[in-house]
C-alpha cells in the first residue's frame, strides 16, 4: 500500500544515495524516459550496485525498465537478481508487450527460484486504456499507472490543470482497479514550481478514486502524501465506527445520525488500515 | 583509445581507462586529503573482481560515494572489453 511514489533517474548518484529519505512510500528508479539511449548501461549499473551495497533502501522498491522491444530489456530484468525489487513497472503497456514480458519473468522465475514477480503497468498510450480491463486482470499486475504525458501526446491535446483531457483514461483506469482489487496510480503533476496546481491535481485525482500519485520531484512528495492520507476526522470517525460495531456486534446500526452497516463498516476498516499503513495511528 | 563512464556532477565520478603496459591509478577527488585510501581500494578491488590488470585508470571524483565509483568503473571496463 502507498500514497507516493517518486521518480528517480537511475542515472543520477545524487539522487540515489538520498533516496530512503525522501518521504516517498516508494520510489521508481527509472531506466527508461529519464536515461540518455547512451547512458542505459551506466544508470543500470549504478542501480545494481546501489541496490546490493546500501543497507537502507527505500520501503518500496519500482524498477521501471526499458519497452519489452526494446535492445535493453534483458539487460534491465538482470536487475532482478539482487532480490530487492518489488515491482517492475512496465512502460508502453498493452495485452502484447504484457504476454511477452509475463513469459520473460515466468522463465527467471523458475529458472533462479524467484517468487511470483509483481507488475505496475503503464498506461500511456490509446491502445492500452482500450484494453486497461484486461490488463488489469492478469495476476501479475498489482497496479496500474497512469502515464497522460504520453497519452496527451498521442491525442494531440494539451495538457491542462483541470484535467478533463484525461477524465476518460483517468476513469478507465480507476475503475479496472477497483474492479480487480489493485491499486490505481495517478499521474505525475509535472509542474513543479506550481504547488497549488498540483494540490487541486491530487485532490481530483482522489475524488475521481486515484489511490496514489506519481511525484517527478521530492518537493512534490508533502502535498500528495498529505492529500492521499486518511484525514484526522476521517481517522476518528473510522475508530468510533468500528469500535461501535465490535462492542454492538450488529450488523447495522446508527451512528451520529447515519445507518451504518457492512460496506460502512468495511470503508472505515480501509480507512484504519491505511492510517496503521502510514504511521498515522 | 579510452573508455570513459560516469559524469563529474555532484556526487558522480568520471572514470577514464586505457590498456597500458602496467596497471597504473591516478585520483583527483575533491575529498581525497580524507578519501584517497578508500577510492583506491574501491578501484583495485573492482579491478581484481572484473579480471582486469594492465589499465591505466584515472578517478575524477566529485564526491561520489563508494558504489558509484564502482559502478562507473565496471561500465568503463565494458565498455572497453566490448571494443577490444
Amino acid at each position: 500500500m502507498f500514497r507516493s511514489l517518486l521518480f528517480i533517474p537511475g542515472n543520477n548518484p545524487s539522487m540515489l544515495q538520498n533516496a530512503d529519505i525522501f518521504m516517498s512510500d516508494g520510489i521508481i528508479f527509472d531506466l527508461e524516459d529519464a536515461v540518455d539511449i547512451n547512458e542505459k548501461d551506466n544508470a543500470r549499473n549504478l542501480v545494481e550496485t546501489y541496490l546490493l551495497t546500501t543497507k537502507d533502501l527505500p520501503k518500496t522498491i519500482v524498477l521501471r525498465i526499458n519497452p519489452v522491444n526494446s535492445l535493453f530489456i534483458e539487460d534491465d530484468l538482470q536487475l532482478l537478481m539482487t532480490r530487492k525489487i518489488d515491482y517492475i513497472l512496465l512502460p508502453k503497456s498493452n495485452m502484447i508487450s504484457l504476454y511477452v514480458l509475463d513469459n520473460t519473468l515466468s522463465f527467471l522465475e523458475r529458472k533462479n527460484n524467484f517468487k511470483k514477480i509483481k507488475l505496475i503497468c503503464l498506461i500511456e498510450e490509446a491502445k492500452a486504456v482500450n484494453e486497461v480491463e484486461e490488463i488489469a486482470k492478469h495476476t501479475r499486475v498489482e497496479g496500474l499507472l497512469l502515464g497522460a504525458e504520453d497519452l496527451t501526446n498521442e491525442l494531440e491535446v494539451e495538457r491542462t490543470t483541470v484535467g478533463n483531457e484525461i477524465m476518460y483514461a483517468r476513469s478507465k483506469v480507476i475503475f479496472a482497479c477497483a474492479a480487480n482489487q489493485i491499486i490505481a496510480i495517478d499521474t505525475p503533476f509535472t509542474d513543479i514550481s506550481d504547488e497549488e496546481g498540483l494540490e487541486y491535481d491530487c485532490s481530483n485525482a482522489k475524488a475521481l478514486g486515484m489511490k496514489a500519485k506519481t511525484a517527478i520531484h521530492p518537493s512534490q512528495l508533502d502535498i500528495i502524501n498529505q492529500v492521499f492520507s486518511p484525514t484526522k476526522k476521517m481517522i476518528k470517525w473510522a475508530q468510533s465506527v468500528v469500535k461501535t460495531y465490535e462492542k454492538t456486534g450488529k450488523g447495522v446500526f446508527q451512528y451520529e445520525n447515519k445507518m451504518i452497516d457492512k460496506p460502512v463498516i468495511e470503508k472505515a476498516k480501509k480507512i484504519i488500515e491505511k492510517a496503521k499503513t502510514f504511521d498515522l495511528l | 583509445m579510452i573508455y570513459q563512464a560516469g559524469s563529474k556532477e555532484s556526487n558522480d565520478c568520471l572514470i577514464t581507462i586505457k590498456e597500458s603496459s602496467e596497471t597504473k591509478i591516478h585520483i583527483d577527488s575533491i575529498v581525497g586529503h580524507l578519501f584517497y585510501d578508500q577510492i583506491l581500494e574501491a578501484v583495485k578491488e573492482t579491478l581484481k573482481e572484473q579480471n582486469v590488470e594492465n589499465v591505466d585508470v584515472t578517478v575524477e571524483d566529485k564526491g561520489a560515494l563508494d558504489y558509484t565509483i564502482r559502478a562507473r568503473l565496471i561500465v568503463a571496463i565494458k565498455r572497453m572489453k566490448k571494443n577490444v
